[in-house]
């Protein structure tokens, strides 16, 4: 896992102009992700973690707003390049994104092969027949056998669909690979087929992969390294390990309580309470109205604790100062 | 409901729909003005024509018109042997009496007409009539003399004799000082007095007379060939057009939204058949049928509201309605609402047409001043409703007398640009609905 | 928990049952043209189950195994082709115009999508409204009385602020609350609810299920819960099925159904199910081959025997297998290798 951060996000916010004012869907989000690394961004819907890929990939829609902060891919600031460059240096070259809805990412009169190719044609400029050959090789890898290529998008099931998607995100061999929802329209065994691509891409390939997902089971199944978005911030991030065997923060642990389980006869249990406006957010900490452990404290904005080397708590309880 | 009062809310943000709802505004108040200052009746009877216009001059254009032009023309002056004094002179077995009617006419240019209108009143012999014409120079020149009927008068604009007498149209030649031939005459202003001279055989005798010198202005649209006042033809056009857009506009598409529903509801045969009457009926031209059934049958407009309604039930809209109700029916509210048993009758009108009802609103606003222009259209091409005025019937007759080879512009601008008026009123709004009501119409 | 229902799961036509469903077939004709036949979905293909009053029952599979079918079927939206189906000691089919509509008053339907489940035009009361107008109660005081006792039933506080918004201005979690209280509206004796937290936030499902549960144990209904999630079965229900190809595969309490699966189809499930963990991360999951079965023109003989690791030749592809071999006695199963 040693090396420099492939990815470094700093301060990043992002708004969206309502008829209400700015809604702050990003708000002051740090993470970095390093090469091979697959980092899980998880959250409920509105939690800003969509908001976060599309920033990446600036794929934004037209009322938002500049996002403000630091994007640095392999050290070198990319939020500020201009939109040209950035197609050209950034886009699909070096961070790909494989999208929730796989059959609205499909145009439905092109043919797959065709559509995986693309991004090699236009990219790398490359030749039709080395682009087909290309695409067929990332069939191949993501499972599907390459006599697909030449079939029309409604011809194949979601889970084929959902993998024709993911070769075109890998055919031009980026760094990074943005999944956002890979799975969630999907049935059980499928899901776990598609992860299980993912996790055999991650190991042969040297990929690095940010997995934004609502589903704790989904996350766990990708993640070395988790991060819990709550209200348009992160409130912690922390290995695996940490996160699914000890996590820290009130919210982490009242989200794991919520998870049904196979195996446990404990019955799941609800996080009381709803998520706050983005509109209006709280001053101080977001999550301190459903918190159980809330305190005088929680009224200002918690600081962003390390709480080790490389694991995070945006929580008052976790400040040195703070109650345990 | 919120979404409509938001919708209505947001009017006011575009200006075009602002100015489409002033316009609509100003139409409906004149319709009502109308309907209500000359009853449905009364306008049937005046429209016919006749006595009631007899005062009015012939193809007279607007008086704005001469504003324009630096206010030459002449009015239309009247003068009645009702307010003047009559001088009587005993004659024995008969009564000579002399009325004098006076007129002033200060005007640069000359009259259009000149009418004498005589009422005798007796039992067996008519009473006789001489009368002349005093100019203000004290030139008497005779005009005619003669017997006088019940109902009488004496074109002296026609008279042929006097306009050989005078060298001139007598309405000129009565005016003047100018020598006979002339080219440009000069008016002669001044009070002018017409001089009659009746001889009653009767005890109880009376001669009523009224002395119109028609102008060449009226009113504030101009009179037509058949002396009408434009007027009365543009105003009870308004509430016309309104009412016939407006009822065809709702007919169909409220029957073809229903039709549609209940095709896609029931689907199978029932949407067949529909689509295919939809499609024979797409085929098939609405004008021709129109002029076919025009010609043959009766005019009436409200028969031709009824054919306009029943063609365009099985129209276009009934296919675009369909497309947008076909996923609707697939909604799982509506799944729902079949699973605690509301009836088919219930679901579409209660659940698939309020769907789609804001998308229609624009729609519909767009589709009243098609409507209005059919109606003109169909008038224009003689088929209009035979007693009621309508711009369009203006319209037609002037086309029938020629009215700008004559140079009468106004006869066709005014019921032209009325028609304009209210096809931008409601496309204006429409419009702006249309980007209220269809988010994706809206940039951000 | 109410009692477990093994010892009731007995033959269709045992008294005590709510719901029978004695070898039911839903196929749809594939036409071209409207006419032309062109083939055959069969979408649900000989099922039989019971359900008692009060008892919760799971069905799960994945997306074209039937289950939705099947529910639309109990609803009476879509007509069976064959198979019988008693509820409440009388057959649906036989049913009048009237008796129907009282059916339908007797069964709730929770829908997967909440938002797509409230007709986006009418506020809450209206929508909540509409069911009771359906079903003849005239008094506006009386539809209101209700309207606000099932809102405050499911837990949406205060009923009049609710009432008076519209569905999009409610969370997915207010939205499926809706969707419930319209459901229980018209004291139903069974509820179908058709994956109805499928599409809410993982945190919001919990809530959901909580809720359905808890209604369910009150009003005693009996629940028929669809899902393609086993991960969700556990504490809401007593018993599950597993459908796979228009069939029931297997069935048992769900107890039993977890711990010792007897159907390779259910086992696949299950392994490619797991709770969060660190370590998932490192391991595939085992997940059989293939897709899931053309309903049109289903496989010979047992429908997973193309996915199915211990497919026995000659057995499997020939013989399609009864459906109640019992190879532990809470459970029955369709599979040659429990004979």
């Amino acid at each position: 896992m040693a090396g420099p951060p492939l990815l470094e996000i700093e301060d990043l916010r992002l708004g969206y102009a309502t008829e209400r004012g700015t809604l702050w869907a990003v708000d002051g989000v740090n993470l970095e992700v390093r090469r091979n690394e697959a980092l899980t961004v998880l959250g409920e819907s509105g939690c800003g973690k969509s908001s976060l890929a599309r920033t990446l990939l600036r794929t934004l829609p037209r009322n938002a707003r500049t996002p403000s902060g630091q994007i640095r891919l392999d050290g070198r600031e990319v939020l500020g390049l201009p939109e040209e460059r950035f197609r050209r240096e950034v886009r699909w070259v070096r961070i790909a994104l494989v999208m929730q809805a796989a059959m609205n990412a499909l145009n439905p009169v092109v043919r797959v092969g065709e559509q995986v190719a693309e991004p090699l044609r236009v990219h790398q400029r490359m030749g039709r027949r080395e682009a087909q050959r290309r695409a067929a090789a990332a069939f191949e890898e993501v499972g599907i056998a390459t006599d697909f290529l030449r079939r029309y998008p409604h011809e194949l099931s979601g889970g084929m669909r959902q993998r024709a998607v993911l070769a075109m995100a890998l055919v031009t061999e980026p760094d990074l690979v943005i999944l956002d929802e890979p799975t969630s329209a999907l049935d059980v065994l499928t899901q776990a087929s598609i992860m299980n691509v993912l996790k055999r891409i991650k190991a042969e390939r040297g990929v690095s992969f940010i997995l934004i997902t609502h589903d704790i089971a989904t996350s766990s199944e990708l993640a070395d390294r988790v991060a819990l978005m709550y209200a348009g911030q992160v409130v912690e991030t922390a290995s695996a390990e940490a996160f699914f065997g000890d996590p820290a923060h009130p919210y982490s642990r009242l989200l794991m309580d919520s998870v049904p389980r196979l195996h446990q006869e404990q019955p799941p249990r609800a996080i009381p309470g709803r998520p706050p406006s983005l509109l209006e957010p709280p001053t101080g900490c977001r999550f301190a109205d459903r918190c159980p452990k809330a305190y005088e404290r929680c009224a200002e904005p918690p600081p962003e604790v390390a709480y080790d080397t490389r694991h995070r708590v945006r929580c008052w309880l976790h400040h040195p100062g703070g109650r345990r | 409901m919120t979404r409509w009062r938001d919708g209505l809310a947001q009017i006011r943000r575009y200006p075009s729909a602002v100015v489409g709802l002033l316009i609509i505004a100003l139409l409906l108040a004149t319709a009502i003005y109308a309907v209500t200052a000359i009853p449905y009746s009364e306008a049937q009877k005046l429209w016919r024509g006749g006595d009631a216009w007899q005062e009015l001059p012939v193809n007279a254009s607007p008086v704005w018109t001469d504003r324009i032009r630096g206010g030459e023309a002449p009015r239309t002056i009247t003068a009645s042997s009702d307010e003047v004094a009559v001088e009587r002179e005993d004659l024995g077995a008969a009564r000579l009496e002399t009325t004098t009617l006076e007129v002033d006419f200060p005007y640069g240019d000359f009259p259009s007409e000149i009418n004498l209108f005589l009422e005798a009143e007796f039992e067996q012999r008519q009473p006789f009539t001489r009368v002349h014409w005093r100019r203000p120079d004290g030139q008497e020149i005779p005009i005619e003399a003669r017997r006088v009927g019940e109902r009488d008068r004496f074109s002296i604009s026609q008279d042929r004799q006097l306009e050989s007498r005078l060298g001139f149209a007598p309405q000129i030649g009565l005016l003047t000082d100018a020598e006979p031939g002339t080219a440009e005459p000069d008016v002669l202003q001044g009070t002018y007095q017409l001089v009659i001279e009746t001889v009653h055989f009767e005890e109880d005798a009376r001669l009523h007379a009224d002395l119109v010198v028609y102008g060449q202005v009226h009113g504030a649209f101009g009179t037509d060939h058949q002396r009408r006042d434009l007027a009365v033809a543009l105003l009870w056009g308004t509430p016309v057009a309104l009412a016939f857009g407006l009822l065809a506009a709702v007919g169909t598409t409220v029957t073809t939204l229903i039709i549609a529903a209940t095709g896609v509801w029931y689907g199978g045969w029932v949407d067949a058949v529909i689509q295919r009457l939809t499609e024979v009926n797409i085929i098939l031209p609405l004008l021709p049928i129109l002029v076919m059934i025009g010609t043959l049958y009766s005019t009436s407009i409200w028969l031709m509201l009824g054919v306009v309604v029943v063609l365009g039930i099985f129209s276009a809209g009934i296919k675009m309605y369909r497309s947008m109700l076909l996923p609707i029916r697939q909604a799982p509210y509506i799944e729902a609402a079949r699973a605690y048993g509301a009836s088919g009758g219930r679901i579409i009108l209660r659940y698939m047409v309020p769907r789609i009802l804001p998308v229609l609103i624009p729609t519909f606003v767009t589709l009243i001043p098609t409507y209005v222009f059919l109606e003109a259209s169909l008038a224009v091409l003689g088929l209009g409703d035979p007693v009621l005025p309508t711009w369009g019937k203006v319209l037609h007759d002037a086309q029938a007398q020629s009215a700008l080879y004559h140079g009468f512009y106004y006869w066709v601008v005014s019921p032209a640009a009325l028609l304009m008026l209210t096809g931008l009123g409601f496309a204006m709004l429409g419009f702006a609905l249309d980007r209220i009501f269809n988010p994706r119409l809206r940039s951000l | 928990m109410s009692a477990p229902a093994a010892t009731a799961a007995s033959a269709p036509g045992s008294d005590s049952a709510l719901l029978e469903v004695d070898g039911l077939y839903t196929h749809f004709e594939l036409r071209q043209w409207g006419f032309l036949r062109t083939g055959t979905v069969r979408a649900v293909d000989g099922v039989s189950f019971t359900l008692d009053a009060g008892e919760a029952t799971a069905v799960v599979g994945e997306s074209g195994c039937g289950k939705s079918s099947l529910a639309r079927t109990l609803l009476g939206l879509h007509r069976p082709t064959a198979g019988s189906l008693h509820f409440a000691g009388s057959e649906l089919s036989s049913l009048g115009r009237a008796d129907l509509k009282a059916y339908r008053a007797q069964v709730g339907y929770v829908q997967q999508d909440p938002y797509g489940a409230l007709p986006p035009f009418m506020e809450v009361r209206r929508i909540l409204a509409e069911p009771l107008i359906v079903h003849g109660i005239r008094r506006r005081a009386e539809r209101w009385q209700r309207i606000q006792a099932a809102l405050e039933e499911v837990g949406l506080a205060p009923a009049t602020e609710i009432a008076g918004k519209f569905p999009h201005q409610l969370s997915g979690g207010q939205q499926q609350r809706v969707v419930i209280a319209r459901a229980l509206l018209l004291r139903p004796a069974m509820l179908i609810a058709d994956e109805p937290v499928s599409m809410l936030d993982a945190s919001v499902r919990v809530e959901i299920l909580t809720l359905l549960h808890r209604v369910q144990q009150e009003h005693r209904l009996a629940l028929l819960y669809i899902t393609h999630d086993l991960s969700t079965v556990r504490h809401y229900v007593d018993r599950a099925m597993v459908m796979y190809g228009g069939r029931v595969v297997e069935q048992a309490p769900v107890d039993a159904l977890l711990r010792h699966p007897q159907h390779p189809y259910t086992e696949a499930l299950l392994s490619a199910l797991g709770d969060p963990d660190a370590a998932n991360a490192g391991r595939p999951r085992p997940v059989p081959g293939g897709e899931a079965p053309s309903l049109i023109h289903p496989p010979s003989g047992c429908r997973y025997h193309p996915r199915c690791p211990h497919a026995m030749a000659g057995r499997c592809e020939l013989e399609p297998p009864p459906p109640d071999f019992r190879p532990r006695p809470e459970h029955r199963v369709a599979c040659w290798l429990r004979e």
